[in-house]
């Protein structure tokens, strides 16, 4: 480790943190409806679509019109990719994808976790990335935050029956903060080199007179989008690390940035809407706090390398392989580490290179739940469900029954909290031990030994907690998880999100209770370490034992001499 | 079953049967309310059935027969916690059911004719029926007096044995099942089936028969059961990832696993948690009608304290003597003793231990006085003796009989004395006025202190008075309350509760009146007084057995100790888990991953070593911890901030902490005799 690489993570999160407060402020504004400079346009989509504006959703129509919205948009994408050789802008005549593929894709691209079982540059067309995954990525991103913003609802105020109204914050959303966002950065990045274009493909004649044709399109502003709705998808297979989606280290930083500022700024609005901003910069430090360690503990394991490789002098120091020469380590690592943990999935370096402690690092960011910060609007609700926890274990310690901002925290809640926690272990632990079980499920493996267990372990987890980003190596186009981690990540995104939305119901319906000195505190450093414990404890603990036997088992065998 | 009635935490008896109960409650149908401790038991039958197959097939079965011993032991211990703190229930229950031995009741027929009477046995009476006590009887049931005055000893249900008054009409109206009349006779309209009486329903409570789950211990319930199945699925799960790397788990390794990993250690103690706080509550003469009613009372954030009784000493005393200026004080002190000689009120004796204490004056009553007492009419009381006569009384009163206008200097006292928030009483000797007595409420030593430390906890306590503003505000300052109710009715009450109740707040009170019960039912938590009326006791949740108003603050301090105690140890049991994980995976792994013995930070002898020794830790600390569950975790009023900060740092660092010492030190006595090591 050098000081220019740490220095590098606390430039970082400067700008993260230093940019999350007023974007949290003008989220809170958007969420009240405050915002409203394209007032004529948002009006506009409301006519077209019959929608009354005014209207108020209780938590089960909100939570309806959530899932209407994304069964129609998976039927529609399924549709795109299928039928993706019939439709414009598909120079290459690429094919339609596989029924399964397309179901494993529609899935991953409703569900905000853009995982990628296919190659994009061969077997999806241009089309189909603009009008199908693109546009998912706008309103899968949208959907999220405004699930949040209704679990925000929630706790403004006593005996609330409604938590807003879905289809105007999915526009306001996407009018006031995704596309504004997407539209400046796209503009950055097309100014660092990234091409924006409907060209398919540039006919490079090689040193060797050979032609090679080299994949472009519409890739600036899919990159903004990918990085700022925490989304992952990648125009390119190499991701992050493809010189068109990433042209340099300033981009480096411009993407790393984006993927993580709203995830921060939301529970900043979180304080702005319940007035009472320590609330949200103590779940905003807690979700800080885990990923500054999680980067610094990934930079430290790439950087001291892999033993068997500086002794036998391949590698002077630090573990390069699968890295961006442009990037640098800390970089790498930061980048990849900030994506898991937002339930990002984008890659600038390969996963499956790193060292068995670095790997973990990002696999481990997936386990706790996505929480720091998480996915746009899924991480900060799935947060408030372990503080919710984190109240309820020991809150009781004040002697009080628990609450949480004046909501009294009670059996329906720790049901619904509890369905969400088992929803998400047990696709993910049922999912990878039944792979690695399956005929089917070790072919997949590029691996064996440890190696393989984590890539298995991390695919099942980044499908169940919709981050989409892979381990590499892992053969990912088989029935077993083209279907498998399609239904992980439909299940991991609405069989929590509707279990969390009647949470913010239920707690919407209750007296919200006064603050006293026998309150329980909810801010502070001590609540702060408190839910930083719950969220291992009850989030990561029980995936340790298959931990242990994947990057944990290969850490002690690469030191013993043993590499996989 | 009065206060000083406690029971000793390792009562040999108590203990004795607790033991052959915990055997009975290994039922599964019953265990099965206990989610964590009836997987525990399913385990520990697979890992038997195990042990037992491979000695009948002549495999070694010593570390499975072993397991499953401490598994099994696990699932005692946990009932056995339960069955102790039912039996210490049930010991106070015995000497309640003694009280409630079947008399014959006198069943009249009409109401208002007293001769004609039906014997019938007490278990026989319904609601509305109508019967008569005698001197010398057992009171039926549950019931309210519609005509005639007794006395009544209700030592049976309150510890108390003097004799209290019972009469038709007004707050003394409600008589208790299995009190004894003393004296005269009463009417006693029946106001409970059997079976449904006060004394059946506290037996029913303190027995933990009819325990029903609180809200909080079923959410809490859930969230244990919600954690068990959690890591069934991480310890079923491992099989997979152990055949991809290469291991075969055996059954007693998974099952070792499994029950250290989910939260056996809460799971164990829960239920008897919440009987203890309930025999807490018992033990302070408190009874709630449900447990409910406890938890809300940790949840309390208002007082409504009555003034008299519990902020202030019963009565006014005697607080000062203020002579007219041609008058001196001595004097005015000696005709304040004789004017108060035949005066047996409190307010009369505070007068005379007033004038000892602060004038040395204490005179005996001549015996040629005549001792006129207080009349409504005149208002006034006192002596005459020798010829002279002494009268205190009403200012205005006095002034009235009089007849002249008094000394400016006096009438300055008298007003100095109602802006104090006192009463004043004129004083004269032979139709002279001497001076004013000033009788001040006195605010009971200490209660401003525990009232600084309610308001550290975040309790606002609030003053109730039927006084005038003045001197309600007066008291309030004096006594350090946050707020008061002034000229109090019961409307103002339950106007004041609803508000408070609207800010969000949860409000406690005590009553005792038929009018109180609006109020009490509107509280969040209701205590009613055993001497109050029947509506009183219907309307609250709570009955004070001692009728005393100031426990309200120790009822507080029960319901918060429950919930720390439930908190405390749950808290301590989910972070048990950290340690246990290093002392099995290692051992568990070993085989495969020989370079996994890093992990092994405990240095623990050997695999079977480190995941027995875990086991056995994971039985004992029930059993380690049973008189904490009993006791509770004691309750300091330091404030949510500072009570959090403490009990973080003890039972969850120290539970992150204490397995890693207890299990090294279990794995070095197995090492000392030998035991798979």
């Amino acid at each position: 480790m050098t000081i220019h690489g740490l220095l590098y993570i606390a430039l970082l999160f400067a700008l993260v943190l230093g940019a999350a407060f007023p974007l949290g402020r003008y989220m809170a504004a958007i969420f009240e409806g405050r915002i409203v400079w394209l007032r004529q346009v948002e009006m506009c989509f409301y006519r077209l679509a019959g929608i009354d504006a005014g209207r108020q959703m209780g938590w089960q129509s909100y939570a309806i019109a959530l899932l209407l919205l994304s069964v129609i948009h998976f039927g529609m994408l399924y549709a795109i990719l299928r039928l993706q050789y019939y439709l414009p802008f598909n120079p290459l005549h690429i094919a339609g994808m596989s029924p399964r593929l397309a179901f494993n894709t529609a899935a991953s691209f409703t569900t905000n976790t853009n995982w990628q079982a296919y190659v994009p540059e061969q077997q999806i067309s241009n089309g189909a990335q603009m009008l199908g995954l693109c546009v998912h990525m706008f309103l899968s991103a949208a959907a999220g935050i405004a699930a949040a913003a209704a679990v925000m609802r929630a706790f403004t105020g006593s005996g609330l029956k409604t938590l807003g109204n879905f289809y105007t914050d999915l526009t306001r959303i996407t009018l006031y903060l995704l596309i504004p966002g997407a539209l400046i950065a796209a503009t950055l990045l097309v100014m660092a080199g990234a091409p924006q274009t409907f060209a398919q493909a540039v006919q490079l004649h090689t040193l060797q007179s050979g032609a090679q044709p080299l994949a472009i399109g519409p890739v600036a502003f899919q990159e903004a989008i990918k990085e700022f709705g925490t989304n992952g998808g990648g125009f390119f297979n190499a991701n992050s690390a493809h010189p068109f989606e990433n042209p340099n280290a300033w981009t480096n930083l411009l993407e790393n940035w984006l993927l993580l500022v709203i995830g921060f700024a939301l529970p900043i609005a979180f304080g702005h809407m319940v007035k009472d901003k320590p609330q949200g910069r103590t779940l905003m430090a807690a979700m800080a706090i885990i990923l500054v360690l999680g980067c610094v503990g990934a930079y430290a394991a790439e950087a001291a390398g892999n033993p068997q490789q500086i002794a036998a002098g391949v590698q002077a120091s630090g573990n390069w392989e699968g890295k961006e020469i442009r990037f640098g380590i800390p970089a790498s690592t930061t980048f990849n580490v900030s994506a898991t943990g937002t339930s990002t999935g984008a890659v600038d370096s390969f996963t499956d290179s790193y060292t068995p402690l670095g790997g973990a690092v990002p696999l481990f960011l997936m386990q706790l739940g996505e929480v720091t910060p998480g996915g746009v609007g899924s991480g900060f609700y799935t947060i408030i469900v372990f503080a919710l926890l984190s109240v309820f274990v020991a809150g009781l310690m004040v002697g009080r029954t628990p609450e949480y901002l004046g909501k009294k925290v009670q059996a329906k809640e720790i049901k619904l909290a509890m369905l969400g926690v088992l929803i998400l272990t047990f696709f993910i632990l049922v999912g990878a031990g039944f792979s690695l079980v399956t005929p089917s499920g070790i072919a997949s493996l590029a691996n064996g030994g440890p190696h393989g267990l984590s890539e298995m372990l991390y695919g099942w987890t980044s499908a169940t907690e919709n981050n989409g980003s892979a381990f590499a190596g892992l053969s990912a186009d088989t029935p077993l998880l083209d279907y498998g981690l399609g239904a992980a990540m439909l299940f991991g995104r609405f069989a929590f999100m509707v279990p969390v939305l009647a949470i913010a119901g239920s707690l919407a319906a209750k007296p919200k209770l006064a603050e006293s000195a026998g309150t329980f505190p909810t801010t502070g450093t001590l609540f702060t370490f408190l839910l930083i414990g719950v969220i291992i404890i009850l989030g990561g603990l029980q995936f340790m034992p298959a931990d242990t036997l994947g990057p944990i088992a290969e850490h002690f065998l690469l030191y013993a001499g043993k590499s996989f | 079953m009065s206060k000083a009635e406690t029971i000793s935490l390792f009562d040999a008896g108590i203990i004795r049967r607790a033991m052959l109960e915990s055997l009975a409650k290994l039922n599964p149908v019953t265990l099965a309310r206990n989610p964590v401790i009836f997987v525990t038991e399913i385990v520990a039958a697979l890992v038997a059935a195990t042990g037992i197959e491979a000695l009948l097939t002549h495999r070694p079965a010593g570390f499975s027969i072993t397991i499953a011993i401490w598994l099994w032991l696990t699932v005692i211990f946990a009932t056995f916690a339960e069955a102790v703190a039912e039996g210490r229930g049930r010991a106070r229950a015995e000497s309640l059911r003694r009280a409630r031995s079947d008399t014959m009741a006198k069943l009249l027929m009409d109401p208002h004719d007293r001769a004609i009477f039906i014997p019938t046995p007490a278990p026989d009476l319904r609601c509305d029926d109508v019967v008569l006590v005698e001197a010398g009887d057992l009171i039926p049931s549950d019931g309210e007096v519609i005509e005639g005055v007794a006395s009544v000893n209700e030592s049976a249900v309150t510890g108390e044995s003097a004799p209290v008054v019972r009469e038709a009409g007004g707050d003394r109206s409600a008589v208790t099942g299995g009190t004894h009349l003393v004296s005269d006779w009463l009417v006693v309209r029946i106001t409970a089936d059997a079976g449904a009486t006060f004394l059946d329903r506290m037996i029913a409570l303190v027995e933990g028969a009819e325990r029903r789950k609180t809200p909080n211990e079923i959410a809490l319930n859930i969230l244990l059961a919600g954690l068990t199945i959690v890591f069934v699925i991480a310890v079923v799960t491992l099989v997979g990832f152990g055949q991809y790397s290469g291991t075969r788990f055996s059954i007693p390794v998974l099952a070792a696993l499994l029950v250290c990993l989910i939260p056996t250690t809460i799971g164990g103690l829960l239920s008897a948690i919440g009987i203890a706080g309930m025999d807490r509550l018992v033990r302070f003469n408190v009874v709630a009608t449900s447990g409910r009613a406890v938890e809300a009372a940790g949840d309390v954030d208002a007082l409504l304290l009555d003034k008299t009784g519990t902020i202030t000493f019963g009565n006014r005393m005697a607080a000062g003597f203020y002579p007219v200026p041609s008058v001196n004080e001595r004097i005015l002190a000696e005709a304040c003793v004789m004017a108060s000689l035949g005066d047996d009120t409190p307010e009369g004796r505070s007068i005379l231990s007033f004038a000892r204490d602060r004038y040395g004056i204490s005179l005996a009553t001549p015996d040629d006085a005549a001792i006129i007492p207080f009349s409504a009419n005149t208002r006034m009381s006192g002596i005459d003796t020798g010829g002279k006569s002494y009268r205190k009384g009403a200012v205005d009163s006095v002034l009235a009989a009089l007849g002249v206008a008094p000394d400016p200097a006096f009438t300055e006292s008298i007003a100095r004395i109602a802006r104090a928030g006192s009463t004043p009483l004129a004083v004269t000797a032979d139709g002279k006025l001497l001076g004013a007595i000033e009788l001040k409420d006195i605010v009971k030593p200490g209660i401003k202190e525990r009232f600084a430390a309610l308001r550290a906890m975040g309790i606002r306590t609030i003053m109730v008075t039927g006084d005038n503003r003045i001197t309600a505000a007066t008291i309030a300052a004096e006594a350090g309350v946050d707020d008061y109710i002034a000229e109090a009715n019961p409307q103002n009450k339950l106007d004041y509760i609803r508000k408070v109740q609207s800010e969000g707040r949860l409000v406690a009170m005590c009553g005792d009146g038929t009018n109180d019960a609006p109020a009490l039912a509107q509280a969040d938590v209701g205590v009613a007084m055993q001497t109050g009326t029947q509506a009183a006791r219907e309307a609250g949740n709570m009955v004070d057995l001692d009728s005393d108003p100031t426990k309200l603050i120790e009822i507080v301090e029960i319901g918060k100790q429950l919930l720390i105690t439930r908190g405390a140890l749950t808290t301590f049991s989910i972070a048990n888990d950290i340690s246990k994980y290093f002392a099995i995976l290692p051992a568990i792994f070993i085989t495969t991953y020989p370079q996994l013995g890093a992990l092994n930070i405990m240095q623990l002898n050997t695999p079977e070593s480190a995941i027995l020794s875990a086991v056995i830790f994971n039985a004992l600390i029930i059993v380690v911890l049973v008189p904490l569950a009993l006791r509770g975790v004691k309750f300091r009023a330091i404030g949510a901030a500072a009570l959090l900060k403490r009990n973080l740092l003890i039972y969850g660092l120290g539970g992150i902490i204490a397995p890693f010492v207890g299990i090294k030190l279990i794995d070095m006595v197995l090492g000392l005799f030998h035991i798979f090591s």
